[in-house]
């Protein structure tokens, strides 16, 4: 089995890898390299962007700076400290390390509500991403509901490729998302750029307090009577108030959660922020995890945008090189990210409201096809799936486990390689160095 | 609250919920204790593989009076316990293994087990995924498979539609003479006790000749017809029952779910569930030398569990030798499962005076008497 040795393992090749990249070879880091299951670097928000400024300089800074990339790369197991396994393509590879950094970001938080599961309801960065990727848009009537500025930026982005925005429906309570805007005002980058988006988006409806409460089908039926594909989602805002909405698309989610599977997996401590309804990997002041030798940057840490990400990266290159000199001038301005990140997060936290919007039918594990009704009694995660199969699917609880999460106050963290479907064939490899052990 | 139950059982595993459901179909007064949930100790790592095995009369006896009862429950089980009379394919590798499966034949055919010898080709045939050149296999028809988890939590509902009391979350820190002191403090009284503990079950009886054995499981996306029935090598008996060393050995089962399930490993003196990349990949390697095309399937996840092993393979059912009201059920190695059912009927039988189905010495824990302090 191929190996590649390296000092500095990277994964994930976002703002947060790419910076720890560059920082780690600026501080005289050798034989760096960066692993990402995708093509290109960028990560979710720059994957082949050009006219975004910061992007822009990041991928200048990044391409030549002497770290190896490893595109659609994808890092399955961790069989011992130090020893990372990846599938590429067909091929299975060992990747060893002395010094690991986690920068494997965030996805999309998706919660249960009748219909959720008709065709043409999809995530908002999915939507996002299938149009980058040829999906015509064009006069297509798209309705973007769920929480935090993830929506405006795919909104804004799918207004661009002519798609009519027919309303932004934002969870969060007005006041709530007021008083974010008010704390960024006096702040760069971020905010501003969410204000800008709003006002590009002029014209859109941006509904604040306002939350999914059903999707109908084209044939007449609603909620989760049938499979037929979205023709109107009704919104609510908790009140008496409700408004049915026509629309093509429904593009939704509701925040953003931390990658942890191999957070997990290597054995980094991770902490559950109640107030922020989100789990995260701990970190000390030098992005160091619990666990010797691994580092964490990025929405890993907890979901706080390019800006923490970026920032926290260089902190963990420096950190992992032992120049933490060239890290301590970054630790304010991290800290002071973290904490708009942390009240960011409050903010977009889901609505405790959210939990009831599950009808008995609705299917909270779509692997399984399991509904509410078969698990809302249940004791435990553990419980929900060895009696009724819930995550046992082949998300193994990436995409549900979230939600159960929120719903049921449910752990689902699970620690058991692989951290995604790998060929069998993967794990029947052993590094070299122990393979005449037994 | 009530003042105390008739019996208490430890555990809420596969066989503590058979003992559950068949005491109190009787009638008794049973409360059960479980830690976490329904079926969810070795119950939940094991393959459920309902299989008739021969290596002693003893062990066939509660093997063979448990799959009657499987089949007799059979009908009644839902939907979700996967319930599949798929059969099981013993391959051979070899003429020497292939002697090994015609004995086999005749054992069963000499008690009544329906059984059939299949040629090379007709086992490529019967399963087309083998590597070609396999010298046959045994096919015993009757043996099946099951989702455990799910027909332990049936067993136990069914036990609660008859009276009995499921108490699960809570751990017992200590099985008395009089009852069971929770993890809570608070103390739940019985006549008697069970200990259906698992490989747990040493912790609440210190001394009981039960050793932890791990065994890791990989579980595929779903693949349906890849894999047609449940498949064990017949190098098995070799490789894994005979010693105290790791071993691994290759069996495969098909699931209803359309996934494919693989095992298996056998190690003593382990205590950590974690996954062990090293014997996994041994396990796996030995898999594909009988089924290359597994190296291709997407694996969705890996476990491990404990079998409770003890120094004869067979399990303990009966009152424990010395200590007063307690009674044991445990110790079923590889085949709890299996026998689970059997098990709930023979403990019934001694412990309400009944009179015992099959005949209950070769497991009477009061074998081990005088080992207890070799073992402890
Ligand atoms: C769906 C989605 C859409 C978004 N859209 C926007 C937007 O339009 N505008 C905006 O401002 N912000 C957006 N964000 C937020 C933005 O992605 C983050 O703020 C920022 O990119 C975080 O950077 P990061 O480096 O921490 O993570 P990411 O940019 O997410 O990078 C993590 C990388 O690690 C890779 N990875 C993870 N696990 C593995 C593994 N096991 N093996 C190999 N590679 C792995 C991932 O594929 C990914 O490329 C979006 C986020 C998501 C999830
Ligand atoms: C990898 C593997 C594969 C297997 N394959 C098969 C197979 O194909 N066929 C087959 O027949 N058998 C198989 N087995 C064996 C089978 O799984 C076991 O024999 C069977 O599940 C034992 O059931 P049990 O109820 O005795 O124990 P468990 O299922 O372990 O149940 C014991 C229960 O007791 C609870 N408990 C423990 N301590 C306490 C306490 N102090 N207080 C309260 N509760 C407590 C635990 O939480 C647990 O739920 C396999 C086992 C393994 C590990």
């Amino acid at each position: 089995m191929p190996e590649r040795t390296c000092r500095i393992a990277i994964i994930g090749a976002g703002p947060a890898g790419m910076a720890a990249a560059v920082s780690a070879v600026e501080a005289g880091a050798e034989n760096v390299l960066v692993i990402d299951d995708n093509p290109r670097p960028g990560g979710q928000i720059w994957r082949g962007e050009t006219d975004d400024a910061t992007a822009r300089e990041w991928m200048q800074k990044f391409e030549p700076c002497g770290a190896a990339l490893l595109g659609q790369t994808r890092i399955v197991a961790a069989p011992q400290p130090g020893v990372l396994l990846a599938e590429n393509g067909a091929k299975t590879l060992t990747i060893r390390y002395e010094k690991l950094i986690l920068a494997t970001g965030a996805s999309e938080r998706f919660l249960p509500f009748p219909g959720w599961t008709r065709p043409n309801v999809m995530g908002a960065g999915g939507l996002q991403t299938l149009a980058k990727g040829g999906l015509p848009l064009e006069g297509k009537r798209v309705v973007v509901a769920g929480s935090g500025p993830l929506l405006l930026a795919v909104a804004d982005e799918m207004w661009h490729m002519g798609a009519r925005i027919k309303c932004i429906a934002e969870q969060a309570a007005p006041n709530a998302v007021m008083r974010l805007g008010l704390r960024l005002l006096g702040s760069p980058g971020k905010l501003a750029q969410a204000v800008q988006l709003k006002l590009r988006l002029f014209g859109v409806p941006y509904r604040m307090g306002w939350h999914p409460l059903q999707v109908d089908g084209a044939d007449g039926t609603s909620g989760d009577d049938s499979d037929a594909p979205v023709a109107s989602v009704t919104l609510t805002n908790g009140a008496a108030k409700r408004i049915q909405i026509p629309c093509d698309y429904l593009a939704c989610a509701f925040h953003l959660t931390p990658r942890l599977e191999l957070a997990h997996l290597l054995g980094c401590d991770t902490e559950w922020i109640e107030r922020q309804c989100q789990r995260r990997t701990t970190v000390d002041a030098w992005q160091r995890s619990s666990v010797e030798g691994v580092y964490c940057a990025g929405e890993s840490t907890g979901v706080g945008g390019v800006d923490a990400a970026l920032i926290e990266g260089r902190i963990a290159g420096y950190a992992a090189t032992g120049a933490q000199d060239r890290a301590r001038p970054l630790l304010k301005q991290r800290d002071a990210w973290r904490r708009f990140a942390d009240a960011m997060n409050e903010t977009f936290a889901p609505r405790p409201e959210l939990r009831m919007l599950p009808e008995p039918r609705t299917i909270i594990c779509r692997c399984e096809d399991v509904r509410y009704e078969q698990v809302v009694a249940k004791e435990s995660w553990r419980a929900a799936k060895l009696h009724t199969r819930h995550g046992m699917g082949a998300c193994q609880g990436r995409i549900c486990g979230g939600a159960a999460e929120f719903l049921f106050d449910w752990s689902a963290r699970s620690s058991r390689p692989p951290v995604c479907p790998t060929r069998m064939k993967t794990l029947a490899e052993r590094p070299s160095a122990d393979q005449k052990g037994d | 609250m009530k003042r105390a139950y008739d019996i208490l059982i430890a555990g809420g595993g596969i066989v503590g919920a058979a003992c559950a459901d068949e005491l109190a179909r009787r009638g008794a007064d049973v409360c059960v204790v479980e830690a976490e949930c329904a079926g969810s100790g070795a119950t939940a790592a094991g393959m459920g593989h309902v299989v008739v095995m021969d290596d002693s009369e003893a062990q066939f006896a509660l093997n063979h009076c448990s799959q009657q009862l499987w089949n007799e429950l059979r009908e009644a089980l839902p939907e979700n316990c996967e319930f599949d009379g798929c059969g099981t394919l013993w391959a051979a590798a070899d003429e020497e293994e292939m002697n090994e499966a015609r004995r086999k034949a005749d054992h069963y055919a000499a008690r009544g087990v329906a059984a059939e010898i299949l040629d090379s080709a007709a086992l490529a045939e019967a399963e087309p995924n083998l590597r070609p050149g396999l010298a046959g296999a045994l096919f015993v028809p009757g043996d099946s498979v099951v989702f455990a988890p799910c027909v332990a939590k049936w067993l136990l509902d069914r036990a609660m539609e008859n009276g009995a009391t499921l108490i699960t979350g809570k751990r017992i820190v200590e099985l008395r003479s009089d009852g069971a002191v929770l993890n809570d403090g608070s103390i739940i009284s019985a006549k008697r006790m069970v200990n259906a503990a698992g490989s747990l079950a040493p912790q609440l009886t210190p001394g009981i000749p039960v050793r932890p054995r791990k065994g890791h499981i990989v579980v595929t996306d779903r693949y349906p017809g890849f894999v047609r029935h449940h498949i064990t090598e017949l190098g098995y008996l070799k490789n894994a029952h005979a010693s105290d060393r790791d071993s691994v050995s290759f069996v495969v089962q098909r699931r209803m779910t359309g996934q494919v399930l693989l095992g298996s490993s056998r190690q003593f003196d382990v205590t950590d569930a974690a996954i062990e990349p090293g014997i996994l990949a041994r396990m796996i390697q030995r898999a594909l030398e009988y089924m290359p095309g597994l190296g291709q399937l997407n694996t969705i996840r890996c476990w491990a569990g404990f079998r409770a092993a003890t120094p004869d393979n067979l399990p303990l059912i009966g009152p424990h030798p010395t200590r007063e009201n307690l009674w044991l059920a445990t110790g079923h190695e590889g085949l709890g499962i299996t026998m689970a059912p059997g098990t709930g009927r023979l403990l019934a039988d001694l412990m309400l005076d009944g009179e015992a189905l099959i005949d209950p010495a070769p497991y009477l824990p009061a074998r081990f008497a005088n080992s207890e302090a070799r073992h402890g």
